[in-house]
């Protein structure tokens, strides 16, 4: 999880990503930032994130987007 | 059969006769005969196509599950004794065998419509480069374009992709999944659907509901009142314009390129609106196409407001997957250390947008004017968003003049002024002529003349500027105002008097009374 924030924070320092629960909906994170992170989840954990996976919930907080890397890793 | 014409209207109005008269079982069969009867009016071989969309959708499909049930049958069954990294190389390769099956399906339909839509403009061009070399030219192949195709090829592939990404169960039922690709109302301009949105809504049964019914009518009669009273009527005085283009610089081409928005906005939010509205008065929900696009203050934010399911389908099936690819990750790892992580993202965003947009502008026709326009948004886009952190320091330093309602007007007047010229290139149908119409439009000669009676020897007299002004004004008013159907619903004498007076603006003041024919929604042409 704190590599989760920590690739967040690289992206928006200025954002409290342990409580925000809107990264999409509230327009947070664009286009730009979701492709940074899909790379940064590839370097980091050797995971690459299909695009079905690229949906508002899986993207909208950390515990969201960490969520997705466990299930990935163990699917 | 145009939306516009008598005989749509009589058969709209049997149709739905018919489907509240079926027993409620068989109700999605009436729509599936009442649909293919529609498109039989627009031609017998039409349905080859058709045809060969559904039932090679419906095989693909099946395929897709079958691989996909099999996938989770034997990871299930061994999901004690393989190990993780076993178990995700199965699951890959199954996945890759998945990825065949449905490469295959959009090769075909996409390749029907590329064949149908795209030949003679691939020809043409061909002839172009042989002519330099003084080979003798192919002759041009003329191809007939089934009514739809873009739109029903579109939604059959989404559905295809969404099979693939086990997001939706495929249909078992052949006839079931034609009426997903053939719906009626949706099947000449969209909206392009969701099938995990709408399948279950078509073959589901519906009540006969006053409210949806009213509601349906009244977006019905809307969506006519836009079309007929202002698109059509503002069509006369473009057609003027562009018969000789010539005769109709500077000023002129601003005039048109304002008209041409208003025009093409009256045509195809109505067109959608008389779309929604049948399905919604027989309780289907469509998806909405556009939220009040004039009113956004970004280039970014029109293209979430208008043609939003056309634009969401380009996001979702071609943006995404082209910006998680392995080559792009691969691009991307390769730049970070040598120009950092946001220029890397920004060179693989920047490069599949790219993509997208060409997409974009391929599938609005076989031109260089749309492949033109295409990319012309795409730059617009790109460098705003690259001008981004210092429109943000700008409205730091001036907070006052930024959030007041004065700039939001001019950030809109902008964007549309901005998103109506490079529209343009669709008007005119001609890439030079259209850049050397806005180098002409620049000195703004002619202004004078519009103004002292120029305006009134396009076709149109003082009550048509009238009657188009007003109705704008309407269109304008009633956009602004949220729930009004809610709430004229409350007030039922009121909502029935305005229904009556909108019905009767259509019939004094629509295209029938003022002596010219309705025109064919742009957007069938799709």
């Amino acid at each position: 999880m704190e590599t989760v924030i920590k690739m967040l924070k690289e992206l928006h320092p200025d954002v409290d990503f342990e409580s925000a629960d809107g990264l999409i909906d509230d327009g947070i994170l664009d286009s730009l930032d979701i492709v940074s992170l899909v790379a940064e989840i590839d370097s980091e954990f050797g995971i690459v994130v299909p695009a079905e996976e690229i949906v508002p919930e899986n993207f909208n907080s950390a515990t969201a987007l960490f969520k997705l890397i466990e299930r990935l890793d163990e699917e | 059969m145009l939306f516009t014409s008598y005989t749509f209207i009589a058969f709209l109005c049997v149709m739905l006769a018919a489907y509240f008269l079926t027993p409620k079982r068989a109700q999605w069969i009436t729509l599936l005969v009442g649909s293919y009867v529609f498109y039989a009016f627009a031609g017998a071989w039409y349905f080859v196509f058709i045809l060969f969309t559904t039932v090679s959708a419906y095989i693909i499909s099946r395929l897709l599950h079958r691989v996909k049930q099999k996938e989770d049958e034997y990871i299930s069954s061994v999901k004690d004794t393989l190990g993780k990294e076993e178990r995700k190389a199965y699951r890959a390769r199954s996945k890759k065998k998945r990825f065949n099956i449905l490469l295959w399906g959009l090769v075909l339909n996409f390749g029907v419509l590329a064949v149908l839509k795209y030949t003679a403009f691939a020809v043409t061009n061909a002839n172009n480069i042989l002519a330099l070399f003084g080979k003798e030219a192919i002759s041009v192949p003329s191809l007939l374009l089934p009514m739809g195709i873009s739109f029903y090829t579109f939604q059959t592939c989404g559905y295809l992709i969404d099979v693939y990404r086990a997001k939706v169960e495929p249909e078992k039922n052949i006839a079931k999944l034609a009426l997903f690709v053939s719906f009626f109302p949706q099947i000449v301009q969209g909206p392009i659907s969701r099938f995990g949105e709408l399948h279950e809504q078509l073959v589901a049964p519906h009540k006969f509901d006053l409210k949806n019914f009213t509601f349906g009518v009244q977006r019905i009669l809307w969506g006519f009142f836009k079309k007929l009273v202002i698109a059509d009527r503002v069509l006369v005085a473009m057609n003027t314009m562009l018969d000789a283009p010539e005769n109709y610089k500077g000023a002129y081409v601003l005039l048109l390129v304002i008209l041409y928005s208003i025009q093409i906005y009256a045509d195809f939010t109505g067109g959608i609106d008389i779309t929604i509205g049948i399905a919604e008065a027989m309780g289907i929900r469509l998806a909405e196409n556009f939220d009040r696009p004039f009113s956004s203050k970004s280039t970014k934010e029109y293209w979430r407001r208008w043609h939003i399911t056309m634009g969401s389908w380009f996001r979702d099936y071609i943006f995404v997957p082209i910006s998680v690819t392995r080559p792009m990750l691969r691009l991307n790892k390769a730049l970070t250390p040598k120009c950092g992580r946001l220029v890397a993202s920004k060179v693989v965003a920047y490069t599949a947008r790219t993509v997208t947009w060409l997409a974009t502008g391929i599938w609005h026709g076989a031109g260089w004017n749309f492949i033109v326009w295409g990319l012309l948004n795409c730059l617009v886009i790109i460098v705003s968003e690259s001008f981004e952190p210092l429109y943000k320091k700008f409205h730091d330093k001036f907070p006052r003049l930024t959030s007041s309602s004065a700039y939001g007007v001019f950030m809109s007047v902008r964007t549309f002024l901005l998103m109506s010229v490079i529209r343009s290139l669709d008007c005119y149908r001609n890439v030079p002529l259209t850049f050397s119409m806005w180098a002409s439009m620049l000195t703004f000669k002619g202004i004078g003349d519009i103004f002292s009676g120029g305006a009134l020897e396009l076709g149109l007299g003082v009550s048509d500027f009238l009657i188009i002004f007003i109705a704008i004004a309407v269109v304008f008013v009633v956009s602004k105002i949220s729930d009004i159907r809610e709430k004229l619903y409350q007030r039922p004498v009121l909502s029935a008097a305005l229904c009556v007076t909108l019905f009767i603006s259509i019939i004094m003041f629509g295209a029938y009374s003022v002596g010219y024919d309705a025109s064919q929604f742009i957007y069938n042409q799709f």
